[in-house]
């Protein structure tokens, strides 16, 4: 009974217990647009309740002027500006401007909130690629290391590693390493995006980004390029520090649960090697939860960038909030708020994305 | 043609697959030393298809991880582990690499999980590939990946390649896995519970396919198994492991037909083979007629049960359109394999899910449109006992905590005092010494916690219970002692039951009354033997035909008249 079950399998019917075909294609389109157009009520929330957190607290005039103005000059300047009128009319009046693109004047020095974000916001951005950057380099690599040596002595060290870099504050990590490599070993500047010199060579760039690298780049100068990224490395490694060691206990925990499922066992059953086993095997599957809190992680980032930015006095989004802030101008503080939801929604956005390139199985 | 069964073979010294002396494995655990395996020896020639049974914790897995060198770091094993005439214990890095795959490979118990859910088929069968031949190319991983599949009748094996494991079933997964194993030419698989997690007509085409496997390339395989069907199935001969020592081996009609160890004897005879008991015709004709004559406790009426489908998808249809009817006093068996709405209609029934559409009467209760409000007392009429003891207990509370919740909920006015006593009669019932009461859930054995859940799902004195599977998640032995006390007080407090099972020999031998479930439709609906021998649907006669008895002699024949009718083709 020599039997042939490769020939009779081909005139069964595919099976029924096999799910309906689904191929990347339509269906991961289909997953994109629906993710992309679920920003648009994610935004609007986040507009709406900043807004009205906004006005409890009092109008931005009171707030800056109130106590050197008497009462009626007060009410005087409110009615200029529309803060007399009902609140919801100034809601729809802010929305409206939102539409076209304009986000309101901040009140203390008269520029448009629009211009405040495309300026400071690049260099907000440019940080925070440069701090993820450091992150993944530092992080990824590492846990993957202690996920491996689980519970000895190189796991051991990297997890206190891992604990001072999230744990220490980063304006005391960014003071700390300006001390010994801006002050004590004067290797790098200590504070600023560029020299005043660098600066001046830049402004001969026609039509220039918010990105200093890039500009750096496009003028072709080495001197200039060497200025600009000397400046960001203290400030990338201090953002990127702490979560390096976010990532880096991360990518441990989630590493050490993949390593131990049977498909690994299954793959070292057929011979695959140990270093193999960890960088591929293991590594993918592990990189699915890890995706999704790194996207939180970078969206956090933006708020770790407003102490890193004062630090180095950088400035980014993050510097100006806190000099909005000071200032007690809503208006700016108000756009800006809203700019960095916009991005928190969209980094969510990506990492949906790329879960879904991950994993085969998120697709519908 | 297959070797025959009855031929023993003592191989030669120094031509068996695998030589196994004086096997000792011990782990360093935090509560000290554990002797997991004790002093096991035991060769496997070539074409052999050696059987290692035992209960769980017998080291009959950890046996044979060891084969491969697959164990825990936190293992250590003495003795000699023979692959192809290379001594595996001690053995590690690069020439243990080599050895793994081409000389031995392994088939996990759960298809599902032995798989990279990340990567495509092809590539997972080409991981094995390269590790051992590092220059192939990808276009030569590819041909070789449609050849393995072809060769476990994977159907279109060109286009699914490049398939993702979760597009297959879960028997089509253990082809796939059996095909890695094939495509690096492995002489010897170690096949730990192969089916275990399978549905038993797929059961039956995967040990159809090791078997072919077995006469094509001559490939010895090492199963390990706790279920003697499967081993009266396939094997040709079986080592019973007993707290880490083989206690007996011999030839498999031998061992069956002439167990010579009491614990093999008590072990096959805890085993439920099919139609050997029935509970219908162990009731008297007055029994009989009593429980035909019963007002229903549950009747259903082209019962539909849909889940609802995502944003813009249609609704998934679980169950469609059922009609069946549970009389006062009748232990009613669904069978049904997996997904086939078994669960969804217990679950509705206790009003855990919704019914969709159709009537569903529970105690004189409409469930469809039914307001939990309406609903809550008779909840207290029902009890459910899960599958899972180990998860279907919270975990913080004791035992007498976990049996007294629901009179917490639905007998308000109970003093702790009457609660507390009432807790310990129960325990006495499901034969626990009352000072489990103290206990909490992990200190427990499976066994002793669906006692528990038993014991649980009885304390308001329900008209109906509803057990989904209560004894899969059990050892062979233990399964029948806890069904053997679930008919007792099934008899003495005379409640109606529905009993949610995917084994069909189980069920007969509790249920009164039989149904069988195919894609959410009620293909068959009688009493025991009614069902088992006359069977109207070819989708019973095929699952009766799938099971496998444990009894060599008898399975063969069974699985003769299997092929003549059903051929030895996949399905799945």
């Amino acid at each position: 009974m020599t039997t042939g079950l490769d020939t009779e399998v081909e005139n069964t019917p595919a099976s029924p217990a096999a799910r309906p075909r689904r191929r990347a294609g339509g269906g991961l389109g289909r997953y994109i647009l629906v993710r992309f157009l679920l920003i648009i009520p994610t935004v609007f929330i986040l507009m709406t309740v900043v807004f009205f957190l906004m006005r409890i607290t009092g109008d931005p005039i009171t707030a800056a002027l109130g106590g050197r103005l008497t009462p009626d000059q007060l009410a005087q300047r409110r009615a200029e500006a529309g803060y007399d009128r009902p609140l919801i009319v100034q809601y729809f009046d802010y929305l409206g401007g939102v539409l076209h693109g304009d986000f309101g004047m901040s009140y203390t020095d008269r520029t448009p909130v629009s211009e405040i974000l495309t300026t400071y916001g690049g260099a907000t951005f440019e940080l925070v690629v440069y701090a993820v950057v450091v992150a993944l380099v530092a992080g990824v690599p590492l846990g993957m290391i202690a996920a491996r040596t689980r519970d000895r002595w190189p796991d051991a060290v990297l997890r206190v590693v891992a604990i001072l870099g999230y744990a220490t504050p980063v304006f005391f990590v960014g003071l700390l390493l300006k001390l010994v490599f801006s002050v004590g070993l004067g290797w790098l500047p200590v504070a600023g995006r560029i020299s005043t010199r660098g600066e001046l060579t830049m402004g001969t760039i026609l039509n220039p980004s918010p990105f200093y690298l890039l500009d750096a780049l496009r003028l072709g100068r080495m001197d200039v390029l060497m200025d600009v990224a000397g400046h960001a490395v203290l400030p990338a490694i201090a953002l990127g520090v702490l979560t390096g060691g976010i990532f880096l206990r991360l990518v441990r925990t989630n590493m050490i649960g993949t390593l131990e499922m049977q498909y690994i066992d299954s793959a070292r059953s057929r011979g695959v090697s140990e270093a193999r086993l960890t960088t591929r095997h293991a590594l993918r599957p592990a990189l699915i939860p890890i995706v999704t809190v790194m996207g939180m992680q970078i969206a956090m980032m933006l708020g770790g960038a407003v102490l890193t930015e004062t630090t180095f006095e950088w400035n980014g989004l993050g510097y100006m909030l806190a000099e909005y802030m000071k200032a007690r101008d809503y208006v700016a503080v108000q756009g800006i708020v809203m700019m960095l939801a916009v991005i928190v929604a969209l980094s969510n956005f990506v990492v949906d994305v790329v879960a879904a390139l991950i994993d085969p199985r998120v697709r519908y | 043609m297959s070797a025959t069964r009855s031929d023993i073979r003592s191989p030669e010294p120094g031509t068996a697959r695998l030589e196994i002396t004086d096997l000792d494995i011990h782990f360093a655990t935090d509560g000290g030393d554990v002797h997991a395996v004790d002093g096991v020896s035991l060769s496997v020639a070539p074409g052999e298809i050696l059987a290692i049974v035992g209960e769980s914790g017998s080291g009959k897995s950890v046996t044979a991880r060891s084969i491969l060198g697959l164990l825990p770091e936190t293992a250590e094993d003495s003795g000699a582990i023979l692959v192809s005439g290379t001594d595996v214990v001690g053995l590690s890095g690069r020439r243990l690499r080599e050895l793994r795959g081409e000389d031995v490979s392994m088939i996990f118990q759960e298809p599902s999980s032995a798989m990279n859910p990340v990567f495509p088929i092809w590539w997972q069968i080409g991981e094995g590939l390269k590790a051992h031949r590092p220059k192939i190319t990808r276009k030569e991983i590819r041909a070789e990946a449609i050849t393995a599949l072809e060769s476990v009748g994977i159907p279109d094996p060109a286009e699914r390649i490049d398939r993702y494991p979760h597009e297959f079933s879960g028997g089509q997964k253990q082809r796939i896995m059996i095909a890695m194993a094939l495509a690096l030419g492995a002489e010897l698989i170690v096949a730990d519970e192969p089916t275990t997690a399978l549905d038993v007509t797929v059961q039956a085409e995967i040990l159809e396919l090791l078997r072919d496997v077995r006469d094509r390339f001559g490939t010895s395989v090492i199963l390990i198994t706790h279920n003697m069907g499967v081993v009266a199935d396939l094997a040709d001969s079986v080592a019973v492991m007993y707290r880490g020592s083989i206690i007996e081996r011999a030839g498999v009609q031998e061992l069956f037909a002439n167990p010579r160890q009491e614990y093999t004897q008590k072990l096959l005879a805890a085993v439920p083979h099919l139609g050997r008991r029935s509970a219908w015709t162990a009731l008297s004709t007055q029994q009989q007629q009593e429980i035909e004559d019963a007002a229903p406790v549950v009747v259903a009426k082209d019962l539909v049960i849909e889940y609802p489908g995502r944003l813009g998808r249609a609704p998934f249809r679980a169950v469609k359109g059922v009609d069946f009817s549970i009389r006062a006093g009748e232990v009613y068996g669904l069978v049904g394999e997996s997904g086939s709405g078994k669960t969804t209609i217990g679950r509705t029934i206790a009003g855990l899910e919704r019914a969709t559409g159709g009537s569903l009467q529970v105690l004189g209760h409409q469930m469809n449109g039914v307001r939990e409000k309406d609903f809550k007392p008779v909840r207290r009429r029902i009890g459910f006992v899960f599958q899972d003891p180990a998860t279907s207990f919270n975990p913080h509370l004791t035992i007498e905590e976990c049996i007294a919740e629901p009179l917490v909920v639905h007998e308000p006015g109970q003093t702790t005092t009457q609660r507390s006593q009432q807790v310990r009669s129960l325990l006495e019932s499901v034969e626990l010494p009352s000072a489990y009461a103290t206990r909490y859930p992990h200190e427990l054995s499976g066994g002793q916690r669906q006692r528990i859940s038993l014991a649980r799902a009885l304390v308001l004195d329900p008209e109906l219970l509803i057990a989904d599977e209560p004894t899969s998640a059990l050892d062979v032995s233990v399964q029948s002692t806890v069904l053997d006390l679930f008919r007792d007080l099934q008899a003495r407090l005379g409640f109606a039951a529905l009993f949610i099972s995917h084994d069909l020999a189980v069920v007969d031998s509790l249920a009164h009354r039989i149904g069988v479930l195919l894609r959410g439709e009620l293909v068959e609906d009688g009493h025991g033997p009614d069902v088992l021998q006359r069977p109207q649907h070819d989708y019973t006669r095929r699952l009766i035909a799938s099971l496998p008895v444990p009894d060599p002699v008898e399975q063969a024949k069974r699985r003769e008249a299997f092929q003549r009718e059903w051929g030895r083709g996949a399905t799945d």
